[in-house]
């Protein structure tokens, strides 16, 4: 099973970088973006494996996304591994600080603790003037290593194989802390904490982990979600954006690194179509499509490859 | 030979409740402690008492040489005192070989969480130790059933076999037949027995059923009303007629414990 | 009599943290019921506020504008919200919601997300992207002058109405049959059900009693707002905040919630403007930092 994955996903990254940017440029753009998302709903991911799901995700992109826009305005450092690298620690310290606080919750009180938190910078953002408060600011184009590729096909594909190049490694990297001992305690965890301490592991620490590995996470996210939109806004920090990202992890389910990549590109591409074709009715329609899900298909779209693998295991482990 | 449990004057008050006390034990290796009594007789107290579940009032606890009065629950358990619990604690949703890899690989990683991070889950090493320690407590053939499927039997083999991944030196038992039928007790803890004699373990173990604490410890501490009434060979200690009175009644042999 | 600055910010702070704490009360009221009874935190909260607020702009716009008297228009406005939540209620809790009763919290929380989403949509399928402006009540309560305040009577008017609100509703839970019943499922729904009381039942009329209350929320701010699309979603972040803050299910709480959230709130504004949003929050993780189940609720009881 383990190799196997790993090389279907890699076949299919490789596959999406060459093909990528000789789609048209709409597409490209769409899914730049919903990779660069794709790496919030990782996140995500790994905590909803541990039982928790925070609300207030958004809180860790936008402040990976401010801070790239802050630095290529007022420093004059226009690289983007510089700038995505700084958004992450910066998300990484503030999801170590969140998470002194949030590893003590659980359920409702968590969701909410860590909404609350969004909110507090949603607050801030939107009263500061010099950060351009509810308009937000322009996000100029990065440079690669000096490298400034000419606007048009040029920037929109180099910008997606970065894009690509993050969500490849932390694909590779989330996978194999799946498969440590942190990572695969995840069910673990929300079984039974009580064993876990006796075994002698700290689940508040285990979850603090997973807390910063999502906050980074999500900055990373933030921040190259703002150069593929060229533009920050305290809406990055709102609830409904953290929902956004619940409402991905929710469809694409649990299951899979894969389901990161596959469903927040999914989510973005209905939500497009839905858009042109049913223009004022978008929302219903995710909404409805979130309802079935939860209804139906409680595990998300990936549980549909799941149970479908599970079956074939069970044949083959009956045949035995 | 130094002992391997040491507890000196130990005390346990809850405000004016005195739980336990006067508690003088000295435990040699390897010797096999069946604790008997009612409940809320203290037996509970003195168990949570050595596994740092408790902070003792007064009195002291050292483990080998060393004082552990007091210390954190996590910390004993790495210096090798470990619970098993009367309720089995087991991860349901994993199946039995998970539930086995998931323990040995937490002892072997050594309680770090950056250890427990970097380290894969189904090493070879861990694999081969989770494998050896399920064929040792005879559940083998139920490695890939999941946790929450298991007979209440196997479960309870289960989460002893978690409880000695780390090979701890010492073993807490709290009530390891409760729950199970009386033909599948002797059964059950012949497996057990045969299982931490060969990881040399030495185990306290607490238990209602006399026909376990006669046949399987090698000494047994009676608790009353908090403390140690009786503490001696476990056929002298049953035919005492204060022991009958208070705890463990007339002996009546069942039908198991004659053919065992 | 000429005031000092201090003491006329000081009065206006205290006025306008009392009206915004009726409102915060009116509008959290219902969700911290719909909480304490169903442990649902019923994102939909924010669609009954917009439907009511919708719905009163629009029923009690025509209204004023045939010429009726004005206290029938009041009256109107309780009446539109009442039927608009028990509808909505009626059909969100008896179509969608029980059929995911039992299920992890967190999912049903999801549920009424989805929810919220598709309502946000119907609204907009209904009344389009316009904003409607409901002024006639605002009119007719005229001014009151005060001092040196000038309060308006719709203001003084919503702030007395929340007041009895709040009296009534703690009255009715300690003192009648039904509050009792209610107090119980709170406290415990097995104990409740195992007591012989009808606990779907219970359920259904406190979802439309909820529904019933976030409507009015609406319709008594449709007056004070431009009502158009996304004032549910604000609403909702605000609810949550002083549900947090007050304790869930507790209505003396929210009361509690309310003030505390409107105080501040005004306090911000009128002395440090930036912080007038992240005060409330502020606030709200304090609470559920120090006391996660809120000021006023008891901690819920240990199970094993």
């Amino acid at each position: 099973m383990i190799p196997r994955s790993l090389s279907i996903g890699a076949l299919a990254f490789i596959v999406v970088a060459i093909a990528g940017p000789f789609f048209p440029a709409w597409l490209i753009s769409l899914a730049t973006v919903a990779f660069a998302n794709a790496l919030v709903v990782l996140g995500l991911i790994i905590l909803w494996r541990s039982g928790l799901v925070p609300f207030g995700q958004a809180l860790y992109y936008a402040i990976g996304a401010y801070t790239v826009a802050l630095i290529g305005r007022y420093s004059g450092v226009h690289d983007i591994f510089f700038m995505v690298v700084v958004a992450a620690l910066l998300a990484a310290l503030t999801a170590y600080l969140t998470g002194l606080l949030l590893a003590r919750y659980r359920e409702i009180f968590f969701a909410m603790l860590s909404l609350a938190m969004s909110m507090i910078l949603y607050g801030i953002l939107v009263k500061t003037e010099t950060l351009g408060s509810t308009d937000g600011f322009h996000v100029e184009a990065p440079r690669w290593l000096g490298y400034a590729p000419a606007a048009g096909w040029m920037r929109r594909a180099i910008l997606f194989w970065t894009v690509l190049a993050f969500d490849g490694a932390a694909a590779l990297l989330v996978s194999l802390y799946f498969r440590s001992i942190a990572g695969s305690l995840a069910a673990a965890m929300r079984d039974n904490e009580i064993r876990l301490e006796f075994l002698g592991i700290s689940v508040n620490r285990l979850i603090h982990l997973n807390l910063v590995i999502a906050g980074t996470l999500a900055g990373i996210g933030g921040a190259l979600a703002a150069f593929a939109v060229e533009h920050v806004d305290p809406d990055m920090s709102y609830w409904t954006t953290s929902g956004g990202f619940v409402f991905v992890t929710v469809l694409a389910g649990s299951g899979s690194v894969a389901a990161a990549f596959a469903g927040s590109f999914v989510f973005e591409l209905l939500k497009s179509i839905a858009y042109d074709l049913l223009p004022g009715t978008w929302q219903m329609f995710l909404g409805a499509a979130l309802l079935l899900t939860i209804l139906f298909l409680p595990e998300g779209l990936g549980s549909l490859l799941l149970r479908h693998r599970r079956t074939l295991k069970a044949i083959r482990a009956a045949g035995r | 030979m130094n002992a391997i449990l040491t507890a000196r004057d130990l005390e346990k008050a809850f405000g004016s409740l005195v739980a336990a006390r006067d508690i003088n034990v000295v435990v040699p290796p390897l010797q096999t402690v069946g604790i008997i009594g009612a409940n809320g007789a203290g037996k509970t107290t003195f168990v949570n008492m050595i596994t740092g579940h408790l902070r003792p009032s007064k009195g002291s606890i050292h483990f080998e040489d060393r004082d552990i009065t007091g210390l954190p629950s996590r910390m004993i358990t790495r210096l090798g005192i470990t619970l098993s619990f009367q309720v089995a604690q087991i991860f349901p949703s994993l199946t039995v070989f998970d539930n086995m890899c998931a323990a040995t690989a937490i002892a072997r990683a050594g309680g770090g969480l950056l250890a427990t991070a970097l380290t894969p889950l189904h090493a070879p090493d861990t694999l081969a130790e989770a494998e050896a320690a399920l064929e040792l407590f005879r559940i083998a053939q139920y490695r890939n059933l999941l946790a929450a499927t298991l007979p209440q039997g196997v479960r309870k083999l289960l989460d002893i076999a978690m409880a000695v991944a780390g090979s701890p030196r010492l073993l807490l038992l709290d009530e390891p037949t409760s729950g199970i039928s009386i033909e599948e007790k002797f059964g059950l803890m012949d497996v057990v027995m045969s299982a931490l004699k060969a990881r040399r373990i030495t185990v306290l173990f607490v238990e209602h059923d006399m026909d376990i604490v006669e046949r399987y410890a090698d000494r047994v501490l009676a608790f009353y009303d908090g403390a140690v009434i009786a503490d001696g060979d476990p056929v002298e200690t049953l035919e005492n007629p204060r022991i009958q009175e208070l705890i463990s009644g007339p002996k009546l042999k069942t039908e198991a414990a004659r053919r065992a | 009599m000429c005031w000092p600055f201090t003491v006329l910010t000081a009065l206006a702070i205290l006025t306008d943290g009392l009206v915004y704490a009726a409102y915060l009360f009116l509008v959290a009221v219902g969700l911290t019921l719909i909480f304490g009874v169903m442990k649902i935190l019923n994102v939909t909260h924010g669609s009954f506020y917009a439907f009511g607020a919708y719905g009163a702009a629009i029923a009690v716009g025509i209204y004023f504008d045939r010429g009726y008297p004005a206290a029938g228009g009041f009256l109107l406005m309780v009446l539109v919200a009442c039927a608009i939540g028990l509808v909505l209620g009626l059909v969100l809790e008896r179509g969608l919601l029980r059929l995911v009763y039992g299920k992890d919290e967190v999912v049903v929380v999801l549920v009424t997300y989805a929810a919220f989403l598709i309502l946000e949509d119907v609204i907009q399928l209904i009344w389009g992207t316009n904003s409607y402006a409901l002024y006639q009540p605002l009119d007719l309560a005229g001014t009151i002058d005060a001092g040196p305040l000038v309060l308006s009577g719709y203001d003084i008017g919503l702030v007395v109405f929340a007041a009895l609100l709040a009296a009534a509703g703690s009255f009715a839970l300690k003192h009648t049959t039904w509050g009792r019943l209610l107090t119980v499922v709170i406290f415990d729904r097995e104990l409740a059900a195992s007591f012989g009381i009808n606990v779907s039942l219970v359920y259904t009329v406190t979802f439309v009693l909820g529904a019933m209350l976030g409507a009015l929320g609406g319709a008594a701010m449709a007056p004070k707002i431009s009502v158009t699309l996304g004032i549910g979603v604000e609403v909702i972040v605000l609810a949550f905040a002083v549900v947090a803050i007050g304790g869930m299910g507790s209505v003396g709480g929210a009361f509690i919630g309310a003030l505390i959230v409107g105080m501040c709130r005004a306090a911000a504004v009128h002395l440090v403007p930036q912080v007038e949003l992240f005060v409330i929050y502020a606030v709200m993780a304090l609470v559920l930092v120090f006391r996660p189940q809120g000021l006023f609720t008891r901690a819920q009881p240990r199970k094993i």
